[in-house]
């Protein structure tokens, strides 16, 4: 049991628009948008299917400042469709990519908020997020760091938890939530038995930040806070990870690891339990800096 | 979708009014309105696509309360809906006209 | 002087012990194996007894519903249904297999379709629909159960019940039965040497049984504040201060709802900073709900009692004694039929939601298809007539509103509607004809099942403003102000823009700007809480949410 009282004041992100999530983590004033809502590039497939379109196609890109230095930025508006990616929203990140190597900014920030390809657009939006990817990993290839920001009610699924996986870094929040296939997905094909959909706190313990953070594939975990998101973008910009063959060779080695200390653990709490000790059935109701602390350094290092 | 447009008089704001301007999301219940700068200086314009079918006169009486309200002539107002309610649509012409405009209109 | 046969004065007795003769055959004592149950009924029922089930819409008897489906129809028949809450399938399956034949109830949530089915298709009688209280009031007058089927979660050997936070209505369930010479059968989920408290004594218990899986409790009034928006947040703010301020509420019960949970979000921001805090909601007639939590911590309110308890609020509620009633052992004890009589008479005022809106202000949720019933609303969306005791909102409202007979002055109840213009999709809340008038006219009722009669309201409240009926000295009058506050549906549309002006220079309506409310001041940066997170902090992580409200 913890003071009963209000909480911390904080502007939350998860609440935040994509647009206003990043007006708080760039510089204040500092974000051009490119492409903008007045642009009115929007979905052709979408409107051939006479479904409302958004001026924006539910993607905010361009360029600002983060902590004084030059950054391009892309940030996803999940209620639009679920954030799913159709052809216009990935050709304006794959735009931003490509921009990136023309224009050489300190570092990529993308906001994502997504539930994967836009089914209406099927292979249009399937093209588009294996593009992104492509485009993601030539920025690396290049020097820029790519960083992504999990924090949104859509989390970040399907192919485009992939795309997070290919960036350099990653900051989560405990109610992002990172995968492939969604909960209702495997509740579905696999039955209830494999993954209770239901079971909230299950489907936290399984995707959601704390748990990447502690498997290492998160490498910030911050509280539900446009500041905070912010610190760890300033923070995370400026560490870019090697692309080589022996960077890969090093994560290969730590995944099997991974894989042979915790392969056979049916529940995130297992895991938890090896890494943290008897005190792991708090971790789910602990603050953010509260959670660092009692985790220490029992955290997965995944590079 | 349905298409609707408006012209309605409207006072002429204080402020001229910077960049366009955006407020609100495409989701179910809920609408976006973009705002922009427009030559009519005594009329306001409005171009509405909705997924709500048959609520034309619903919405001509929204926006005409509106315009008489607010003073927003010469500002061209472009709306996604998926379904809102009066009562959102009101909220977020406000918010719309109020971001544009930089201040109490 | 001729001698008359002596008339038995002890029939019931003697019948109560007649079954019990027969049940002895079945279940030797008190205690039941759960596989007997059926068997138990059979014994102890007759043909066309009246039977009450226990069941609101939070705690079911839900085994005993289940062993009473499977009795053979040809023992058992025709029964007659007493029943709060008509909420599961195995409630309907009675009538499907003849076991009952007649129904008398409060309200149907889910099965609100099924039975109207079975209405049409003439497999049951409505005796009639009630308000929960009304329900409770004629088990002690003509409707008193032969038999109370009733759930608890403990039972000790000797057979005392522990009902917990959610007593809720058994208390009266049994009294009813057990005063009148009727058998009570219980089912608890276990069975425990010695009980936290004693709620329900042996002696007013004849047969127990451990029920396989617990019986179910619905979180039904837990709301999560993430989903609480602007327009519900400008309602609450005008609640807070053209009404609870205006008036000086202090003694109140919320319906329930997202529009109620804005109001009560808003206390320890808003009305803290309007100087209210000692002012207003201080005494409630209410369940638990979580969203009371930043209210309850920011020293407004300072008694609750409870028609029931929350999933998750246990602990809390235990760590606050002060604020709520609890037993000796520190758990709630909750109590429907009084918490419903502090409503309807010890509260200055009720506020709830409602589906449709006529212009006499009559409010109703009954559809052209479904059969939904009162539940408790009408109790204390009333005016009480019979209250007596003055209290400053109490005396105020009764000014405004026209004198009694021979010009008598009397005191009015605050109930207020609180409902947006349009549902969703785009369906209007104010209509010319309530949808209550086609479903009577469908199954052949008397009277339109109305869940807040017009001249029982004295405030209507929407995104619009506030409109009061109080002040309204005609029929026309009530209309317009109605109208003033419709928005943008057809009744509203239909307004006569002098006559709406006219009641607004008379106070009858008041827009949001009337009273000093700038709607862009309505942001969620109002709320106490904005998550279900921010509730467990506020409590200090003694509110544990039920599941499906995690994000963690």
């Amino acid at each position: 049991m913890s003071r009963a009282g209000p909480p911390r004041a904080r502007r939350s992100y998860r609440e935040a628009t994509a647009r206003r999530r990043l007006a708080g983590v760039l510089d204040a004033g500092s974000f051009e948008e490119r492409l903008g809502p007045a642009d009115r590039v929007t979905s052709p497939h979408l409107a051939a299917l006479d479904l409302p379109v958004a001026f924006d196609d539910g993607v905010v890109v361009g360029s600002g400042r983060l902590g004084g230095r030059r950054v391009l930025a892309a940030s996803q508006e999940g209620a639009f469709l679920g954030g799913g990616v159709g052809e216009v929203h990935g050709a304006k990140l794959c735009g931003i990519l490509a921009a990136a190597l023309r224009e050489r900014p300190a570092a990529v920030l993308l906001l994502l908020d997504t539930g994967g390809v836009r089914l209406q657009e099927a292979n249009a939006g399937l093209v588009a997020v294996s593009e992104v990817m492509r485009g993601v990993l030539a920025a690396r290839a290049a020097g820029i760091p790519v960083v992504a920001l999990i924090g949104g009610g859509w989390g970040c699924f399907g192919g485009m938890g992939i795309v997070a996986r290919c960036c350099d870094t990653i900051a989560m929040s405990e109610e992002g939530r990172l995968g492939l296939s969604g909960p209702d997905v495997i509740e579905e094909t696999k039955g209830v038995e494999e993954l209770d959909a239901a079971d909230r706190g299950l489907v936290w313990r399984t995707y959601g930040g704390k748990h990447r953070y502690l498997l290492g594939e998160a490498d910030r975990l911050v509280e539900d806070d446009l500041d905070a998101f912010r610190a760890a973008a300033i923070a995370l910009a400026s560490v870019p990870r090697p692309i080589g063959i022996e960077a890969l060779s090093r994560e290969h080695d730590l995944l099997a690891r991974r894989l042979a200390a915790h392969g056979a653990a049916t529940d995130a709490a297992a895991i938890w339990r090896d890494l943290v000790g008897a005190t792991f059935e708090e971790l789910p109701l602990l603050e953010a800096d509260e959670f660092l602390r009692a985790v220490g350094g029992a955290r997965l290092e995944a590079r | 979708m349905e298409r609707l447009e408006f012209e309605l008089p409207s006072a002429r704001p204080a402020a001229a009014g910077g960049a366009p301007v955006v407020v609100g999301v495409v989701a179910s219940g809920n609408l976006e309105i973009l705002v922009e700068r427009a030559e009519a200086p005594d009329r306001c314009r409005f171009a509405v696509s909705t997924s709500a079918h048959g609520f034309g006169p619903v919405w001509r009486a929204v926006l005409e309360d509106f315009a008489a309200r607010r003073a927003v002539a010469g500002l061209a107002f472009s709306v996604n809906d998926a379904g809102a309610t009066p009562a959102v649509v009101g909220l977020r012409l406000e918010q719309a006209a109020e971001e544009f405009l930089g201040a109490a209109p | 002087m001729t001698t008359r046969p002596e008339r038995p004065w002890d029939t019931a007795r003697r019948d109560r012990l007649a079954r019990l003769e027969r049940a002895r055959a079945v279940a030797p004592e008190r205690w039941v194996e759960p596989g007997r149950v059926t068997a138990l009924l059979e014994a102890i029922l007759e043909p066309g007894d009246r039977v009450c089930i226990e069941g609101d819409n939070q705690k079911q008897a839900d085994f005993l519903a289940r062993a009473l489906a499977r009795v053979d129809p040809g023992r058992v028949h025709d029964l007659h249904l007493l029943l709060s809450v008509l909420a599961l399938p195995e409630h309907v399956e009675l009538f499907e297999r003849g076991v009952a034949r007649r129904l008398d109830f409060s309200f149907s949530g889910p099965q609100g379709l099924r039975l109207a089915q079975l209405v049409a298709a003439r497999r049951i009688e409505i005796g009639a629909i009630h308000t929960y209280l009304e329900l409770y009031a004629r088990y002690f007058v003509d409707l008193t159960p032969r038999v109370a089927l009733v759930s608890a979660l403990a039972a000790d050997r000797e057979g005392n019940l522990y009902t917990g936070p959610n007593t809720e209505e058994t208390p009266t369930l049994v009294e009813a039965a057990a005063f009148k010479d009727g058998l009570v059968v219980a089912q608890v989920d276990e069975r425990r040497e010695r009980l936290p408290r004693v709620d329900i004594p042996a002696g007013w218990v004849d047969f127990v049984t451990v029920a396989p899986t617990p019986s179910a409790i619905e979180p039904l009034f837990t709301r999560d504040p993430a989903m609480i928006g602007e327009i519900q947040i400008l309602m609450a703010m005008m609640v807070v201060k053209g009404l609870y301020a205006e008036y000086g509420v202090r003694t109140l019960n919320h319906g329930i709802g997202f529009d109620s949970a804005a109001i009560e979000l808003i206390l320890p921001t808003y009305a803290e900073a309007l100087g209210l805090r000692g002012r207003i909601c201080q005494h409630w007639a209410v369940n638990p709900h979580p969203t009371l939590i930043p209210a309850i911590e920011s020293g407004f309110v300072r008694s609750i009692h409870a028609f029931g308890s929350e999933l998750g609020m246990e602990a809390y509620v235990a760590a606050r004694p002060d604020v709520f009633f609890t037993g000796r052992d520190g758990s709630l004890r909750s109590n429907r039929a009084l918490a419903q009589t502090a409503g309807l008479y010890a509260c200055d005022l009720f506020i709830g939601s409602t589906l449709q809106v006529d212009l006499a202000g009559n409010s109703s949720t009954a559809t052209a298809s479904r059969i939904t019933g009162f539940g408790g609303a009408p109790n204390m969306g009333s005016d009480a007539r019979g209250r007596r005791h003055a209290t400053d909102a109490w005396v105020r409202a009764g000014r405004e509103a026209p004198p009694g007979p021979g010009g008598m002055p009397r005191g009015r109840k605050l109930v207020v509607q609180l409902l947006e213009t349009f549902r969703e999709h785009m369906e209007p809340a104010f209509v010319e004809r309530l949808d209550a008038w086609a479903l009577a006219e469908k199954l052949g009722w008397e009277l339109p099942p109305v869940m807040i009669y017009g001249d029982d309201v004295t405030h209507v409240v929407t995104e619009e403003g506030i409109a009061n009926l109080l002040l309204c000295r005609t029929e026309e009058e009530r209309a317009d102000a109605i109208r003033g506050v419709a928005g943008y549906t057809p009744v509203g549309l239909g307004r006569s823009r002098r006559a709406v002006e006219n009641l607004r220079d008379r106070g009858i309506v008041r827009r949001p700007e009337d009273l000093g409310i700038d709607p862009r001041a309505a942001t969620r940066d109002l709320l106490a809480a904005r998550s279900m997170k921010d509730l467990v902090r506020w409590s200090g992580g003694r509110y544990d949410p039920p599941k499906r409200f995690r994000r963690w």
